[in-house]
């Protein structure tokens, strides 16, 4: 009976201690967004409290006063637009792999692994060259082309293990009542993947605003900057940093997508366990 | 009469002209490449082909003044690299941040994945702060240690003052401040802090998914024999998750060695160079400093070990015999 209250007790110590870890430097932004710049900059007393009262002023100048309401612009359509192709292309791709294909396709997982040995930081100084030629230089438009290397390889991986986990004896049974191959993906796997593509959504989304290295070198005029390198670059000007502006930044982006992907935890564990079985053969 | 008959008969062969076309794409190995082509050719425009670029520029010596390619001068831009004491120092650097995050997160991912299998009041919430770290974009995360550990605000170093283990007369040096990122191994150690911050909600999902795929009755088997909690983790779950270990070790691994935006706003590779990384002195050489050629063979010198060290990697997945 005390081992029982032992295990539980450790239980939620280890549940705590985690979820701490996760949220410190979160819980040190949520305070900072709050606190007047004459309790922020003080020595000595209890930073975790509110020694002044709590103030919105600094959420007011981040939209009013910065360009952070343009990034936040820019980095929607960039994502919505990121989030489309990859949909578009990475879905079929993934149902030819795991349906079409025959044995090679199944076990293609590792295949689609090695594209992420060429990671971006090995491709952003010839992307840039590219990115010159097709004139997008400096415009949004040059994220959209180039983001959807990062997401789709990954999307696909994880799209395969959702199409492998519906049976097969489905589709079968949809091409013996005539639906042929596309009606069978069509009007009967697709309709049950629809968790899988939501999870991949996400993230796809969270990745093409995240990216940073393609984000900094291919824009430089602040109208077209995202938020990834529009907050860093245009909030820190030399040596001040408008902490509370940045804090406020960082959390108007982070809780969201927090959020969201938080919905879909356990659509991306089942993703990522089919498709793991799906890479181990199991 | 007649032409009221016609009409029908021409309307029927134009459904059946579609309807061939249609049955002629509709099988397996014409749709595969209808389905699976759109997606292979963009990788290959887009990843294939910045990455022959990639090996020209690094044998070139094309400038972001001069990007033509018109000079070959063979290894020289390697040779120039690896003169660089910075090279180097970024080159252990990226190593020895990666190898370091990798080992704590096996560590926490394998703890957490194992709290994480069981349901609980509140999962929901908790899910959804604990993967606030994967979820921010890199640069805000970033941002936000950057402040945390700040050399003069860092609530981090008022809470070790309280608890007496800094300041005058305490174990930790005279100082109130630790200046985490001012210091070359304090510095490091931020960094793989951070890392390791951003990447377990991510590491504990590939972790956990392989978890779950291991039948429940082996454990109640082993419970039934007697075994501890620590027996059947060691001698159980720890072994059947190895092959999903790895591809985590894999997958991590590519995505932290890969990342420069953590390194550039945390310390920009100072002091000194002290904590710079491979991919942000690529950056600053390639695109800061302008020398393409330069920036690209720094990039590129990863690539060979990343290949090799993958390979191996999949293939012991693959090998494992609990798999």
């Amino acid at each position: 009976m005390s081992g029982r209250i032992l295990r539980r007790v450790g239980f939620f110590l280890g549940i705590g201690l985690l979820g701490l870890f996760a949220i410190i430097p979160v819980l040190w932004a949520l305070i900072t967004v709050f606190k007047a710049s004459t309790d922020l900059y003080v020595f000595g007393p209890n930073p975790f409290l509110f020694n002044d009262p709590p103030t919105l002023d600094h959420l007011v100048i981040l939209f009013k006063n910065t360009n952070f309401p343009v990034f936040l612009k820019n980095s929607a359509i960039v994502g919505v637009c990121v989030v489309a192709i990859t949909v578009l292309l990475s879905v079929p791709a993934a149902y030819a792999l795991a349906r079409l294909t025959g044995g090679w396709g199944e076990r293609s997982g590792m295949a689609i692994f090695l594209v992420y040995l060429i990671p971006p930081s090995l491709l952003f100084i010839p992307m840039y060259r590219i990115v010159v030629w097709l004139g997008l230089a400096n415009t949004i438009w040059s994220l959209v082309v180039v983001l959807p290397t990062i997401t789709i390889p990954f999307c696909t991986w994880l799209l395969l293990g959702f199409f492998r986990a519906i049976p097969r004896v489905q589709d079968e049974a949809a091409l013996l009542d005539g639906c042929g191959y596309f009606g069978a993906f069509r009007k009967v796997v697709l309709p049950q993947v629809w968790p899988g593509i939501g999870a991949c959504m996400v993230f796809a989304f969270s990745l093409s605003l995240g990216n940073y290295i393609y984000a900094a070198t291919f824009i430089t005029a602040s109208s077209q900057r995202t938020v990834t390198a529009g907050v860093p670059t245009e909030l820190i000007r030399g040596d001040v940093f408008y902490w509370s502006e940045l804090m406020a930044a960082t959390l108007v982006v982070a809780i969201p997508l927090a959020i969201a992907y938080g919905l879909f935890f356990n659509y991306l564990v089942g993703g990522f366990r089919s498709a793991e079985e799906a890479l181990t053969g199991r | 009469m007649n032409s009221s008959t016609i009409a029908p008969v021409e309307h029927a062969r134009e459904e059946g002209l579609l309807a061939r076309l249609g049955r002629a794409l509709d099988r397996p190995q014409v749709l595969v490449w209808l389905m699976l082509g759109p997606a292979v050719l963009y990788i290959i425009a887009f990843v294939g082909f910045p990455f022959i670029l990639a090996i020209a520029l690094s044998l070139s010596d094309a400038t972001i003044g001069d990007p033509s390619l018109d000079r070959y001068v063979g290894l020289a831009n390697f040779a120039a690299v690896m003169r660089q004491d910075a090279f180097w120092i970024a080159l252990r650097n990226s190593l020895l941040i990666t190898a370091a995050s990798i080992g704590l997160l096996l560590v926490l991912a394998t703890a957490a994945s194992e709290l994480l299998v069981y349901s609980f009041r509140g999962k929901r919430l908790f899910q959804v702060l604990f993967i606030l770290p994967w979820a921010m974009p890199v640069s805000l995360a970033a941002i936000a240690w950057l402040w945390l550990l700040d050399s003069q605000f860092s609530p981090v170093d008022w809470v070790l003052v309280q608890l007496g283990l800094l300041g005058p007369g305490s174990p930790l040096g005279p100082f109130s401040h630790l200046y985490y990122l001012g210091r070359p191994w304090l510095g490091i150690a931020s960094l793989v802090v951070a890392d390791v911050w951003r990447m377990l909600p991510l590491a504990t999902i590939i972790v956990l998914a392989a978890r779950l795929s291991i039948p429940e009755e082996r454990f109640q088997q082993a419970r039934i024999d007697g075994a501890g909690f620590f027996r059947i983790l060691f001698r159980i779950t720890i072994p059947a998750l190895r092959p999903m270990l790895i591809v985590a070790i894999l997958f991590t691994s590519l995505l932290i060695i890969g990342e420069m935006g953590m390194v550039e706003i945390l310390t920009r590779g100072a002091p000194g160079h002290a904590t710079q990384v491979l991919p942000y002195w690529a950056y600053l050489k390639g695109i800061q400093s302008g020398s393409l050629g330069q920036g690209a063979a720094i990039a590129l010198f990863l690539f060979p070990f990343l290949l090799v060290a993958a390979v191996l990697a999949l293939r012991a997945a693959y090998r494992s015999p609990e798999a």
